[in-house]
């Protein structure tokens, strides 16, 4: 139910009264984005930094708690990108700045100048990301991709899987709490991977039955084949105001990044 | 079948189902059903689980055809052709509107508000007149604080009423429900018994399917017994539920074991009745 928790976080987030939570979604997403892209283009340290702090200001502007960012962003992106910047400070070419003992292998100032770039650039993306997930509230974020001419066909679809994947999660909760209350002591190995066949072919017909059922539900109210979309947002001064802010900061960041 | 008041062999009923059957692989849901449903009328099926009543609300909203037999709707025929063409399928879905048993099937949308705006937004209203019976039908539900939560965050009770208000908000003159006051709590069901019991006065024909007996006669004017996938008695709804013997065949009525303040336990069936 880990899943659930989080969703529901963020939905308590995404309800605070931050800088971000008052933006428009689009806005938002456009906005973001306009610092995400200087970000993987920048060729200075200084810039990256920057950008870097302009996430950290907004997170903090927008109450979203360090720790979670440090625990599910900072951390887990040093992580998985140090494993993959790892070899570039043996391997590009450079002037040494030291050298392994035993081993003997040098690390290149170019190689760790490589290293630092990609783990800033990703770090700084990241946050970014998490900025406007954690910010807004999903369905706003679904909207908002029609600015990017996301086809409405895909945004509903988008919108409804993320509606189900909770039923069909509570349902494989439920059933696994079931299977338990009725259970003394461990099971085998093999004992455990036929339980688990047998409650994911079980879950898998349930979710069947629930889309052919869904699908009458739509064709009830009217649905042949066609999506429309209602969007109910409106885009405001202050709106245009930050997102005039995201753009100067953007072109700045491309201008001082080249 | 028609229930007894029936006074209009003139006038063309709402639907007219003639010998209908209906089979899911080799089991037989509706067999050889006839009904009569008049506009206007506040129609109860009583049936116990299995008895083919949902199947037969999902033939008279077009969601499936029968096997054998025919259904004609405001005298027309309600055929797969016709529900696809864009004339009579689109009115048809105006004017007719079904809520399915489990909420959960029709909210499948992010939002309340995303969910109550499908139908209007399928049938191509303005964005204004969307807009207008959104607002009006969320708070004719008093369902407007919900207007922004996802599905996911409301109990069963505000689940049942976001899928009638996501129906009502077309306004249809029909309305299909399915077991709308299964699983509620009590406060939840007596605001679904309610909006029933007014809908009275508002000219709406509705049909609805229950095995609660408690609720028959505060809902219907009329009342048909399913048993096996057929229509085995239509009536008023205080002469059928009167009939002690056609309920307890039907499995809609059973004793069962209690006990009472002196401390005897015995076993009869239990029949909550308005005297008045």
């Amino acid at each position: 139910m880990d899943a659930l928790e989080h969703v529901f976080y963020a939905e308590e987030v995404a309800r605070a009264d931050g800088l971000l939570q008052r933006l428009d979604a689009r806005v938002k997403l456009l906005g973001l984005l306009a610092l995400i892209l200087p970000a993987a283009a920048a060729r200075r340290f200084v810039v990256l930094e920057g950008l870097f702090a302009v996430a950290v200001v907004l997170a903090a502007l927008s109450r979203v708690s360090f720790g979670l960012l440090l625990k599910r962003v900072w951390i887990a992106v040093l992580l998985f990108t140090g494993v993959i910047a790892l070899p570039a400070p043996f391997v590009t070419p450079g002037r040494a700045v030291y050298q392994l003992p035993w081993l003997g292998w040098p690390i290149t100032a170019q190689g760790l100048e490589s290293a630092g770039y990609l783990v800033l650039r990703v770090e700084t993306a990241a946050t970014l990301c998490v900025l406007l997930v954690l910010t807004t509230r999903w369905n706003h974020v679904l909207k908002a991709l029609r600015v990017l001419r996301v086809p409405a066909v895909l945004v509903t679809i988008l919108g409804m899987t993320y509606r189900y994947v909770f039923l069909v999660l509570q349902t494989a909760h439920d059933m696994f709490e079931s299977r338990r209350s009725r259970m003394v002591g461990e099971l085998t190995g093999g004992e455990r991977r036929r339980v688990a066949a047998s409650s994911a072919g079980v879950l898998m017909s349930k979710t069947v039955d629930l889309s052919s059922e869904v699908y009458l539900a739509m064709q009830s109210r009217g649905f042949r084949g066609d999506v429309y979309i209602l969007d109910e947002s409106r885009i405001q001064r202050f709106d245009w105001i930050m997102l005039a802010g995201f753009t100067l900061i953007s072109a700045a960041a491309f201008w001082w990044g080249r | 079948m028609s229930a007894t008041h029936s006074n209009s062999a003139e006038t063309i009923p709402v639907y007219d189902v003639r010998d209908v059957s209906y089979r899911y692989h080799q089991v037989r849901a509706l067999d050889h059903l006839d009904l009569r449903v008049e506009a206007g009328r506040r129609v109860v099926l009583l049936g116990a689980n299995g008895s083919g009543k949902s199947t037969l609300l999902r033939i008279l909203n077009g969601l499936c055809f029968p096997d054998e037999g025919e259904v004609d709707f405001c005298g027309k025929p309600l055929t797969r052709e016709g529900i696809e063409s864009d004339g009579f399928g689109l009115e048809f879905r105006r004017r007719v509107g079904l809520v399915f048993q489990n909420p959960d099937v029709q909210l499948f949308c992010p939002t309340v508000f995303d969910e109550v705006a499908f139908g209007p937004l399928q049938l191509r209203w303005s964005e204004g007149e969307v807009r207008r019976r959104i607002s009006e039908t969320l708070e004719m539900m008093e369902i407007t604080h919900l207007k922004d939560r996802s599905p996911h965050h409301l109990s069963m009770g505000e689940k049942k009423r976001v899928a009638l208000a996501s129906v009502l908000v077309l306004d249809p003159e029909i309305l299909l429900l399915d077991e709308p006051t299964a699983a509620l709590d009590p406060k939840s069901e007596s605001h679904m018994i309610d909006f029933l019991v007014r809908s009275r006065g508002a000219g709406k024909t509705i049909v609805t399917t229950t095995h609660d007996l408690d609720i028959a006669e505060d809902i219907a004017d009329d009342c048909f017994v399913f048993h096996e996938g057929s229509i085995v008695a239509g009536a008023l709804p205080s002469q059928i539920l009167s009939d002690v013997p056609l309920l307890k065949r039907t499995n809609l009525l059973h004793a069962h074991l209690h006990v009472h303040k002196s401390g005897e336990v015995h076993s009869h069936p239990h029949l909550h009745r308005h005297e008045e």
